[in-house]
C-alpha cells in the first residue's frame, strides 16, 4: 500500500520534439490571425478588397508621373489621357518649398549645412550612451552656429552671445558652492548684462567677418516650420521648469500667478496667440521699437509650449516618491540644492516622452502661422505656387509632398521617443 | 504650564526675512508680487504710450454698429445691417455646431478604431496602425486643407448633374456632392411631428427604464430577461406606430436642379463638411490611441479571474472591463474634444465662419480694434475650456475609487 | 547582555523633548511626549500602527513640525529659524523604510553628496570617508553601481553608509527592516548592532524584537500618540506594566 503504488525515480530524461505539424507554419499563422471566425474571415476579405481597390487605383498615378515640364498643361499633354501625377511641380519649385521664395538662391547651402548639423549636435543628446560626451561641446556651440549660418551678418554677434552664455556659467560655476538658489539667479543677470553691454560694442562691428545677411521676412518654406519648431520648444524647456515648480510651490501667491498663466494659456487656440503676436503684441513693447514678425511669433509660440511643458513636468514631480524630497531634506540640502541636484534630473528624466508628444504637436502646429501670412510649406503650397498660371491645380502632388516631409518628421521623433521610453524602463530596474 | 516649556520668543531679526520658516514665504511671494506689478506697469505703460501715440482708445462700443458684411452660413436671422455683436453670435453658434458634430464623429471613429486595434484579425490591425499613424504624424491644417480642396475642385459643378448623359449623378436621387457643397434632403415638419420626435424621445428612456428594470428583477428574483431585442423593439415601434398613425407628418424634401443650382433640401458647405471630418478624423486617431490604451490598462488577470468564475465574453467586457477602462479613457477622450474644440478656429483657413472667422477676422479688420477682439476671442475660448475642465473633475470625483 | 552595553550611556544629553505635542489637522497625533536621550542610548520605540512612533522620530530633524512644546537636539534648539534646522539636520542621520536612495546616481555619489554640497568637503576627501563607511558596511566592491542593481538589503546597509558619512552624532532609524525581504533582514540589522557596540546614539522604529533584546539599553512602548510603558529590554519583555502592553506583546511575541 501507499509508497509502493506511487514511487517513482526518472532514469533518462527526454529530449525536446518537435510539434506537429498543423501547429506551426503559415497555414496555421493564416488561420488564427485572418479567418479564425466567420465574421473574421469577412473582415479580411472587405479589408484586402479595400487596400486592393487602393493600391490599384494610385498605382499608375504614381508610376505615370511626369518629372519634367514646365506647366500643369505641358503635363497633362504628355499624359495624353492617361491619369498620372505631375511631379514636375516638385522638381521645379521644391526649392521654395524648402526654403521660400524670397531666400538667395546661391546662399541654399548655409541653411541645408545648418539642417546636417542639427543632426550632429542632436547625436549626443539623443543617444547619451553610443557617442562620445566631448561631442557635446559642438551641441553647445550649434545654437550660435546655426544662427550665423541662417541669418548671416557679422561673427561677433553670435561670438557674444555665446561669451554671454559663458559668463552666466563662471558666475554660476562660482557661486553655487556658497549658494545654490543665488547661483542661478546671479548667473542669468550676469548673463543679461554682458548681452545688453556687446549690443553697444557690436553695432558698429556690423562687418567684422560678415556673410551676406538674410532678412526673417525673406525666409519661408519648411525651413521656417523646422526653425520655429526647434527654436521654440529648446526656449520654452527651462520657462516650463520654472512654471512646473511655481505651480507646485506651497506659496499662494507664486502658485497662483503660475496656475493663472498656465491654464489661460491652455484655454486658448494657438492661432488666437499669433493674432497677438501679429497685431496686438505691437502694443505692449516700448514705443518705436520694430520686433520681426518671426521674434513675435517665437516669443509667443515659446509661451505657448511652455505651458504645456510645465504640465507634463508637473506629472514627472509628482510621479517622483515622496521619499526622494526627505532623504534630500534629511540629509540638510536646502531647496535649490535639493531641486538641482536631486529632484530635476529625476523629474526631467520621467517627463522626456511626455515633452517630445508637446515637441511633435508644437512642430506640427507650426503650419499655423500660414494663417498669418507668413510663407511656411503650407503658405508657399497656398500662396505663391497654387496662385500661380502655370501650377494652378495641382493639388495632390504637392500636399502629398508636404505630408511626407511632415510624416517623415514626425514619425522618425515619436518612433525615438518609443525607443527612449523602453531604454528608460529598462534603465531603471 | 505649557509656557514654560515652550521655546522662548526669539526678538525680531531682519535676517528671520530669509532664515526663518515662518517669514521666509511671505518674503519671496511679497518680492514676486512685487517683480509682477512692475512686469505689468511696463506693459500697461507701453499700451498707454502706444494707443495715444496713434490715438486710439480701447472701446467696446464698436459691437454696436453694423457689421456691413454678409455670413455664408447662419443658422440664425443675420444680414449685413447687423451688429458686429450679432455677428460675433453667429460666430459663436458655428464654432459650436462643427464642435459638437466634430466631437460626435471623431468619437465614433475613434472608438471604432481603437477597438479594432485590438481585432485579433492581423489585416484589420494593422489597417487601423495605418490610419492611426497616418492621421496623428500630419498636421490637422493640411489634413483640412485637403478634405477642402476635394470639396471644392474635385468634386462636380452642379451643371455638371445636368442633362440626360450627365458627368455626375445623385445618390439614390436624393444625395448630390457637388463643388459647392453637399445638398442632403431636408426634414419638412409637418403638423403631429412634435408627437413623433416627443414619443422617440420617450423611447429613449423607455430603453434605459426596462434595463434597469430587468436589472432590478434579475437580483429580486434570479429571472434573467433578454436586453438586446426588447431594447430595439421599445426604441422603435412606437415612434413608427405613431407616425402612421398621425399620417406621415414628417416628409422630406428633396434637393433638385434648378437653373444652375440645386434648390431645397438641406444645403451643407464645403467648408463646414472640411472642417468637420478633417477634425473628426484628426482627432479620432488620437481618440483611437486613448481607447486602446484604455482597454490594454486593465490586466489580464482581470480577464481571467472573471472568466475562471465562468462569465462569458461579452459579460466580461461590459461588467468588468469596461467600467475599469473608462476611467481611464474618459480624462484623455474630454481633452481631445478640447483640443477639436480649440482646432476649430483653423476654419478661417477655409473661409468657415466662426468665432475666429467673424470676430477675429473680418470684424478685426474692418474696426482695427485688435486689441479688443483678440481678447474677446480669448475670453470665449477660456470658458469653453474652462466649463470642459470643470466638468472632468466632476466626473472624475465622482468616479474615484474608494481607497483606505 | 544590554547590562553590558549600558556601559558606553554618558550623561551628555543628545536629545531632549518636553511637553511635545502635534496635530495633523484636527487629528491629536502626538500627546504630551517627554524623552531624555542621553548619548549613546540606543532606544527602540515599539507600538501598533497608527501610534505616532514614525511621526515622533521625524519630529526629531525636523521632517515634521511640532505644534507644542520643545525639542533640544544636541543642545540646539529646534525653533522656526532656517540655520537651526539645517544645524541638527547634519548632525542627525536618518535611515527610511523604503531606503530613498538617489536613483540616478552611483553609490560613491549617493555618498559623497551631502558631504560636498552641505559640510562643503572636497570631493577626493569626500570619496575616502565615503569608501570608508562602505567598507564598514561591507560592501565596498558596489561604490560604481546604481542602487537599482543592488539587492534590497545592500541598498539599506548603503542608506546606512550615506548618513553615517555625515558623521552624524545621533542616527534615527523609521523600521529600516519593514520592507526587507526576510533573508536580508540580519545582514542589516547585524550593520546596525556594530554600529550600536561603537557607542552611536540610536533611535530604532521597529518590530524586530530580537533586536531590541540584544542591543537595546531601553525599550520604549508606544500607543495612541503617548509614550505608554518604558524600561529596559528584560524588564519591558518579562514584566510588562500595563494592559496594553502586554497585549501588544501577545500580539507580536505570539506567531
Amino acid at each position: 500500500m501507499g509508497r509502493d503504488q506511487f514511487a517513482f525515480v526518472r532514469k533518462h530524461m527526454l529530449p525536446e520534439a518537435p510539434p506537429p505539424a498543423t501547429q506551426t507554419g503559415a497555414i496555421k499563422w493564416l488561420r488564427e490571425n485572418l479567418f479564425s471566425s466567420p465574421g473574421n474571415a469577412l473582415l479580411t476579405v472587405v479589408s484586402a478588397y479595400v487596400v486592393f481597390q487602393i493600391v490599384i487605383s494610385a498605382t499608375p498615378w504614381f508610376l505615370n508621373g511626369v518629372w519634367d515640364s514646365p506647366s500643369l498643361s505641358a503635363c497633362r499633354e504628355i499624359l495624353d489621357g492617361k491619369t498620372g501625377a505631375c511631379f514636375a511641380v516638385l522638381s521645379e519649385r521644391w526649392n521654395q518649398l524648402l526654403f521660400g521664395f524670397k531666400y538667395p538662391s546661391e546662399l541654399y547651402w548655409r541653411p541645408g549645412l545648418a539642417f546636417v548639423l542639427l543632426f550632429i549636435a542632436a547625436a549626443p543628446v539623443l543617444f547619451g550612451k553610443v557617442f562620445p560626451r566631448k561631442m557635446l561641446i559642438f551641441t553647445g556651440l550649434y545654437p550660435f552656429i546655426a544662427y550665423w549660418l541662417i541669418w548671416g551678418g557679422s561673427l561677433m554677434v553670435p561670438v557674444f552671445a555665446l561669451i554671454g552664455v559663458l559668463v552666466g556659467a563662471v558666475v554660476y560655476s562660482r557661486v553655487v558652492t556658497v549658494n545654490a538658489g543665488v547661483a542661478v539667479i546671479a548667473a542669468f543677470v550676469a548673463a543679461l548684462i554682458f548681452w545688453i553691454l556687446s549690443g553697444y560694442v557690436t553695432g558698429p562691428m556690423e562687418n567684422v567677418l560678415a556673410i551676406e545677411a538674410v532678412a526673417s521676412r525673406d525666409m519661408g518654406g519648411f525651413m521656417i516650420n523646422l526653425m520655429l519648431g526647434v527654436v521654440c520648444v529648446s526656449l520654452s524647456l527651462p520657462l516650463g521648469i520654472l512654471l512646473a515648480l511655481g505651480r507646485q510651490s506651497s506659496m499662494p501667491i507664486i502658485k497662483w500667478i503660475c496656475v493663472v498663466f498656465i491654464e489661460f494659456i491652455r484655454g486658448v487656440p494657438l492661432i488666437t496667440l499669433l493674432f497677438v503676436a501679429n497685431v496686438v503684441l505691437a502694443y505692449f513693447l516700448p514705443p518705436g521699437t520694430n520686433f520681426d514678425l518671426i521674434l513675435r511669433v517665437i516669443i509667443m509660440i515659446t509661451m505657448f509650449s511652455s505651458a504645456y511643458i510645465a504640465e507634463v513636468i508637473r506629472g514627472g514631480l509628482a510621479a517622483l516618491p515622496r521619499g526622494q524630497y526627505e532623504a534630500a531634506d534629511s540629509l540638510g540640502l536646502d531647496y535649490a540644492q535639493a531641486m538641482q541636484l536631486i529632484i530635476l534630473p529625476q523629474a526631467l528624466k520621467i517627463s522626456i516622452p511626455g515633452i517630445v508628444n508637446v515637441a511633435v504637436g508644437l512642430f506640427k502646429d507650426t503650419t499655423l502661422v500660414s494663417v498669418i501670412s507668413m510663407f511656411d510649406i503650407v503658405g508657399m503650397i497656398r500662396g505663391p505656387i497654387l496662385a500661380s498660371a502655370e501650377w494652378n491645380g495641382v493639388y495632390w502632388e504637392l500636399f502629398g509632398f508636404a505630408c511626407v516631409l511632415f510624416f517623415i518628421t514626425c514619425y522618425g521623433i515619436s518612433q525615438y521617443s518609443q525607443w527612449l521610453e523602453r531604454q528608460l524602463r529598462t534603465d531603471h530596474r | 504650564m505649557t509656557t514654560m516649556t515652550d521655546p522662548p520668543k526669539a526678538s525680531f531679526q531682519l535676517s528671520m526675512l530669509i532664515y526663518d520658516t515662518r517669514y521666509r514665504s511671505y518674503t519671496f511671494q511679497f518680492i514676486a508680487l512685487v517683480l509682477l506689478m512692475l512686469l505689468l506697469g511696463y506693459l500697461g505703460a507701453n499700451l498707454v504710450n502706444n494707443l495715444a501715440a496713434q490715438g486710439q482708445n480701447i472701446s467696446f462700443g464698436f459691437l454696436s454698429n453694423p457689421a456691413n458684411y454678409d455670413i455664408n452660413q447662419r443658422p440664425i436671422e443675420y444680414d449685413s445691417q447687423s451688429s458686429h455683436l450679432r455677428a460675433s453670435l453667429v460666430g459663436v453658434i458655428n464654432t459650436l455646431i462643427v464642435a459638437f458634430l466634430g466631437c460626435a464623429t471623431a468619437t465614433i471613429f475613434g472608438v471604432t478604431a481603437g477597438v479594432l486595434r485590438l481585432s485579433p484579425n492581423w489585416l484589420v490591425r494593422k489597417l487601423m496602425a495605418f490610419y492611426v499613424e497616418i492621421f496623428r504624424n500630419i498636421p490637422v491644417l493640411i489634413w483640412i486643407l485637403i478634405i477642402f480642396t476635394v470639396m471644392t475642385a474635385v468634386l462636380p459643378s452642379p451643371n455638371q448633374f445636368r442633362g440626360d448623359n450627365a458627368d455626375a449623378s445623385m445618390l439614390f436621387d436624393a444625395f448630390a456632392f457637388t463643388n459647392r457643397g453637399i445638398y442632403t434632403p431636408a426634414p419638412v415638419w409637418g403638423p403631429g411631428s412634435l408627437v413623433v420626435v416627443l414619443t422617440f424621445l420617450a423611447s429613449i428612456f423607455g430603453v434605459f427604464a426596462y434595463r434597469r428594470y430587468a436589472t432590478k428583477l434579475l437580483y429580486d428574483t434570479g429571472r434573467l430577461l433578454p436586453m438586446g431585442w426588447p431594447s430595439l423593439v421599445i426604441l422603435f415601434v412606437p415612434t413608427i406606430l405613431i407616425y402612421f398613425v398621425l399620417g406621415q407628418p414628417i416628409s422630406l424634401n428633396y434637393p433638385a436642379l434648378k437653373g444652375f443650382n440645386f434648390d431645397g433640401g438641406l444645403h451643407i458647405r464645403g467648408s463646414l463638411i472640411a472642417l468637420w471630418f478633417a477634425l473628426a478624423i484628426y482627432t479620432g486617431a488620437f481618440i483611437a490611441e486613448n481607447v486602446r490604451a484604455g482597454i490594454q490598462a486593465v490586466s489580464k488577470g482581470q480577464t481571467e479571474a472573471a472568466a475562471s468564475l465562468g462569465l462569458r465574453p461579452n459579460r466580461i467586457m461590459n461588467l468588468v472591463i469596461l467600467p475599469q477602462a473608462l476611467r481611464v479613457i474618459i480624462p484623455p477622450l474630454i481633452s481631445q474634444y478640447l483640443n477639436l474644440t480649440k482646432n476649430s478656429s483653423l476654419a478661417i483657413a477655409v473661409g468657415y465662419m466662426d468665432v475666429t472667422g467673424t470676430l477675429g477676422g473680418i470684424t478685426l479688420n474692418q474696426t482695427g480694434r485688435a486689441i479688443e477682439c483678440v481678447l474677446m476671442l480669448m475670453l470665449f475660448y477660456l470658458t469653453i475650456s474652462l466649463a470642459i475642465s470643470a466638468i472632468m473633475n466632476v466626473y472624475n470625483n465622482s468616479i474615484k475609487l474608494k481607497e483606505r | 547582555m544590554a547590562a553590558e552595553t549600558q556601559m558606553n550611556v554618558s550623561d551628555q544629553v543628545a536629545v531632549e523633548i518636553t511637553k511635545m505635542n502635534k496635530w495633523y489637522g484636527a487629528f491629536h497625533v502626538l500627546r504630551d511626549i517627554d524623552l531624555t536621550v542621553y548619548q549613546g542610548e540606543r532606544i527602540v520605540i515599539a507600538g501598533p500602527s497608527g501610534s505616532g512612533k514614525s511621526t515622533l522620530i521625524r519630529c526629531i530633524n525636523a521632517l515634521e513640525e511640532h505644534q507644542k512644546g520643545k525639542i533640544t537636539v544636541d543642545g540646539t534648539l529646534l525653533s522656526n529659524d532656517l540655520k537651526n534646522i539645517d544645524k541638527i539636520r547634519s548632525e542627525v542621520g536618518m535611515v527610511f523604510q523604503h531606503f530613498n536612495l538617489f536613483p540616478h546616481l552611483t553609490i560613491l555619489e549617493n555618498c559623497t553628496l551631502a558631504p560636498i554640497w552641505v559640510r562643503k568637503t572636497p570631493k577626493r576627501e569626500a570619496e575616502e570617508v565615503a569608501m570608508h563607511f562602505l567598507e564598514k558596511v561591507k560592501i565596498p566592491e558596489q561604490a560604481n553601481k546604481y542602487p537599482g542593481q543592488l539587492s534590497g538589503g545592500q541598498q539599506q546597509r548603503v542608506a546606512i553608509a550615506r548618513s553615517l558619512c555625515m558623521r552624524p552624532r545621533i542616527m534615527l532609524f523609521d523600521e529600516p527592516t519593514s520592507a526587507l525581504d526576510p533573508e536580508m533582514i540580519s545582514e542589516v540589522l547585524d550593520t546596525m548592532i556594530q554600529l550600536a557596540e561603537e557607542g552611536m546614539t540610536m533611535l530604532c522604529v521597529t518590530h524586530e524584537m530580537g533586536f531590541a533584546r540584544k542591543v537595546a539599553n531601553r525599550v520604549i512602548f508606544m500607543d495612541q500618540g503617548q509614550i505608554v510603558e518604558q524600561n529596559e529590554p528584560e524588564e519591558f519583555f518579562n514584566n510588562p506594566q500595563s494592559d496594553r502592553t502586554k497585549l501588544f506583546l501577545s500580539q507580536i511575541l505570539g506567531h
